[in-house]
């Protein structure tokens, strides 16, 4: 019934381009000559992505040289070109295994809003659907009625789900879950948090002990997953700089690129800090979940659908 | 990390000194720098680009005085053109003299629509209104819990309807009001994308069934370049009336408010700045204007402390400062003082290059301070003023008392010690004499140069 994911996300971005008069047609149907006015709109376009402006520069200095080394004769050899060099990012930077693969216990943080419990959900699903044994934890016990949306979800994948009273400490839930966990002898262990953004110090401290307690408590490896919005703009890597720093971030999941954004400033994570996509979500159903491909990614990235 | 801008200006105007008029060469490698300036702070390229000219056009020719340097010269105009086209005088919200009045909610998902209801709601009733929270999210999971929970915490009424159809809801939500005598109705909509066809009409079908007297967009201030395409599309489908920027507690510039204003025209009306549901402020065109450029916002920072403040108690912490003898009642009093001003996050984010002093005072939220404070309720009288005594026995049984591990409680008599240390250091280097009127470090206080 579904079109396949890169399609639905197609879909999203043609919707847009044709809205917007389309970025990349600007660059195609100027014709095909390579001059300045290519390239500064070529620099726009990638503006528009969020990747920011250093990593833009950079990128298109150097597309710039290749163009001319290897004589690219039109525009359309340089996107294509331009396409391969953004996802050369990811794949240089990142290892090709899946960590959702291998048993661990994967912290789920990021800052407000982004869709870590959503994406707790969705990850649930999936690990239930390929026969493994999955537990959730519930260690967002802030926000209004973030317990109750965490039910509904494990309730929809079909998992137990570990929780406390809203207020209770979230390490002690983490504490609880694990020890369920091993009772359970869980395969999967995914633990919502509270959303926090990363300039409050006391509340990545909270996260710091939530982990310290979890590799203590945890019969499976710990790992951290960062849930971006993929509408996040240069703020997306000052996040991602600071969760790294205060736990050492595994891997990204990268969310709502089914609207109109493109999530650029993944790119920017990649270069600075090497850390792997490992999911990206295009969606609010349960199974709007589906490994990170560089390629799928960086075409929709600079517009190129046709695929 | 960022460069003040008018640091990174200096030194292009390092060569013109002195009076004259700025000329176009001048003015072009400024407007460089600004437009590096703005695409960092997300403000989006077309914008920056019609931002851009409009300055340099203002800026060539214009007269350098003795009082201001070329820099402080263009940053002038610069924040002089980014408020005036952010709204110039302070917007607020349009009400009408119906009886309910009807507000509605818009926008992205996760943008902090739902916790917007609860703070408006909160806002107006302080105005004396009595406000009636609808909430017409049937689609997210546990939304209508969500905003229920918020409303037991506020003790305000939320009718949460019957059925999945939102537009039903919102119409009943209103006749609720009327019936129960509430005077103004917030609604809460499910978040949408601009591009979901069914979505936005069911976002307009609502508007036209409750015919709101606002309807207002909330925008994540860490929104990058796509903030223009999400709001002139909302703007053309449902036609807000205006926004809030929210999560400007954190340390995003902010671009997407002068993106959005400038698309779409609607002006920003409040600022969102914490997920506690007091953190609503009136926005401010001039104090925004200087954090999309780096500028640090000096002026909130002293009227939050005028605001806040309770002098007397300060005085008298001061006193015992001054003698050195910080206790562990005062070290509370000062947390919560902190707190009340938005947590030190909030208060450093204003200051001009203060990121890198992140981390060098404690920093306290809500949960913490309860921890705190349950902390040191826990201790004796001796305990708390001279917490030198406090051994590990002690230390097990105020643990126990507070309900936290003998960690907490470690950790909290550290940073006791570190800042009542840190307090001695400024009694050493100013003498008490250096400090303001407000106890701020000299490194705090106004004025700052641009
Ligand atoms: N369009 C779209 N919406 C999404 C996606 N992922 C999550 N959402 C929506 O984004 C909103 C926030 O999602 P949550 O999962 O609650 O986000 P969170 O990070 O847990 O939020 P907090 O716990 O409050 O910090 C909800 O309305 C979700 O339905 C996605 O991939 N696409
Ligand atoms: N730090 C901070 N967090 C905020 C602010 N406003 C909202 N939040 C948080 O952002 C997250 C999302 O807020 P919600 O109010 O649920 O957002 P929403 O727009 O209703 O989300 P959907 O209904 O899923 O579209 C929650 O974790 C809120 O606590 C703010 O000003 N600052
Ligand atoms: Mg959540
Ligand atoms: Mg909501």
């Amino acid at each position: 019934m579904t079109a396949p994911w890169y399609r639905r996300l197609a879909d999203g971005l043609s919707k847009s381009r044709e809205r917007l008069g389309g970025q990349l047609n600007i660059l195609l149907r100027r014709g095909p000559d390579l001059d300045e006015e290519f390239w500064a709109d070529l620099e726009d376009v990638l503006i528009a992505s969020d990747m920011g402006v250093t990593a833009v520069t950079e990128l298109v200095g150097r597309l710039r040289d290749s163009a001319a080394r290897h004589a690219l004769p039109d525009a359309e050899a340089v996107l294509a070109h331009l396409a391969e060099e953004i996802a050369e990012e990811f794949v240089s930077h990142s290892g090709t295994t899946d960590l959702l693969d291998d048993p661990i216990t994967l912290l789920v943080v990021g800052v407000n809003g982004t869709g870590k419990t959503t994406t707790v959900g969705k990850l649930a699903k999936q690990a239930v659907d390929s026969g493994r044994r999955v537990l959730l934890g519930s260690a967002d016990t802030f926000r209004a009625a973030a317990l109750e949306q965490l039910d509904v979800w494990a309730e929809r994948a079909g998992v137990p789900v570990v929780r406390r009273d809203r207020g209770a400490d979230p390490a002690a839930v983490v504490f609880d879950a694990l020890g369920e966990a091993r009772r359970l002898d869980s395969e999967l262990v995914l633990i919502d948090t509270a959303g926090r953004l990363h300039t409050s110090a006391d509340l990545m401290r909270e996260l710091q002990k939530v982990k310290r307690v979890a590799e203590k408590e945890s019969h499976l490896p710990v790992r951290i997953m960062l849930v971006m919005d993929a509408t996040t703009g240069q703020n997306g890597l000052v996040q991602a700089r600071e969760f790294d720093a205060a736990l050492g971030v595994d891997s990204i999941a990268l969310t709502k690129l089914d609207g109109t954004a493109k999530g650029g400033i993944a790119v920017a994570i990649a270069r600075e800090l090497g850390i792997p996509i490992a999911r990206i979500g295009f969606g609010e159903g349960i199974d709007d979940l589906r490994p990170f491909d560089p390629r799928d990614f960086s075409h929709a990235l600079i517009g190129d659908t046709e695929r | 990390m960022f460069q003040n801008l008018s640091d990174r200006l200096q030194g292009i105007f390092k060569n013109l000194t002195g009076k004259g008029r700025l000329s176009e060469a001048d003015v072009d490698a400024a407007m460089r720098e600004i437009r590096l300036a703005l695409l960092e702070a997300d403000v989006n390229f077309q914008v920056v680009k019609s931002f851009v000219a409009a300055v340099r056009e203002r800026a060539v020719g214009a007269e350098v005085t003795a009082s201001l340097t070329p820099g402080q010269t263009v940053v002038g105009i610069v924040l002089d053109e980014m408020t005036s086209l952010l709204g110039g005088s302070n917007a607020r919200l349009t009400m009408s003299s119906r009886v309910p009045n009807v507000i509605m909610l818009v926008g992205l998902q996760g943008s902090g629509k739902t916790t917007a209801c609860g703070k408006l709601a909160n806002l107006l009733r302080k105005e004396g209104r009595r406000p009636l929270m609808v909430a017409c999210d049937v689609y997210r999971p546990a939304a209508i819990d969500q905003l229920e929970a918020l409303g037991r915490e506020l003790d305000i009424p939320v009718y949460r309807g019957q059925g999945s159809d939102p537009v039903h809801i919102a119409a009943e939500g209103v006749k609720q009001a009327v019936a129960t005598m509430r005077d103004v109705v917030i609604v809460d909509t499910a978040g949408r994308l601009h591009i979901d066809e069914e979505m936005m009409d069911e976002a307009a079908r609502i508007k036209s069934a409750v015919r709101p007297d606002q309807v207002i967009m909330v925008v994540d201030a860490m929104t990058g370049q796509d903030a223009v395409t999400a709001a002139s599309v909302f703007a053309e489908r449902v036609d807000f009336d205006g926004v809030l920027i929210s999560k400007l507690d954190g340390d995003a510039r902010g671009g997407a408010a002068l993106s959005v204003k400038s698309v779409t025209g609607k002006p920003i009306i409040f600022a969102s700045v914490g997920e506690k549901l007091d953190a609503l402020e009136p926005f401010h065109p001039d104090r925004m204007a200087k954090r999309i450029l780096g500028m640090g916002d000096v002026v909130t920072l002293i009227e939050k402390a005028q605001e806040t403040l309770d002098e007397q108690a300060v005085t008298e912490a001061e006193e015992r400062l001054r003698k050195g003898d910080l206790t562990l009642d005062d070290f509370l009093g000062q947390l919560r003082q902190i707190k009340k001003m938005g947590g030190i996050a909030s208060l450093l984010q204003m200051m001009p290059g203060a990121g890198r002093m992140k981390g060098a005072v404690p920093e306290v939220d809500e949960r913490q301070l309860d921890r705190i404070a349950a902390i040191i309720q826990s201790m004796t009288a001796e305990e708390r003023s001279k917490p030198q005594v406090i051994n590990g026995s002690r230390r097990e049984r105020i643990a126990t008392g507070a309900g936290v591990t003998v960690f907490d409680v470690n950790q909290l008599l550290k940073q006791f010690a570190q800042t009542r240390k840190l307090v001695k250091q400024f009694q050493k280097q100013g003498g008490g004499k250096g400090r303001g009127k407000f106890g701020l470090p000299p490194g705090m206080q106004p004025p700052f140069g641009m």
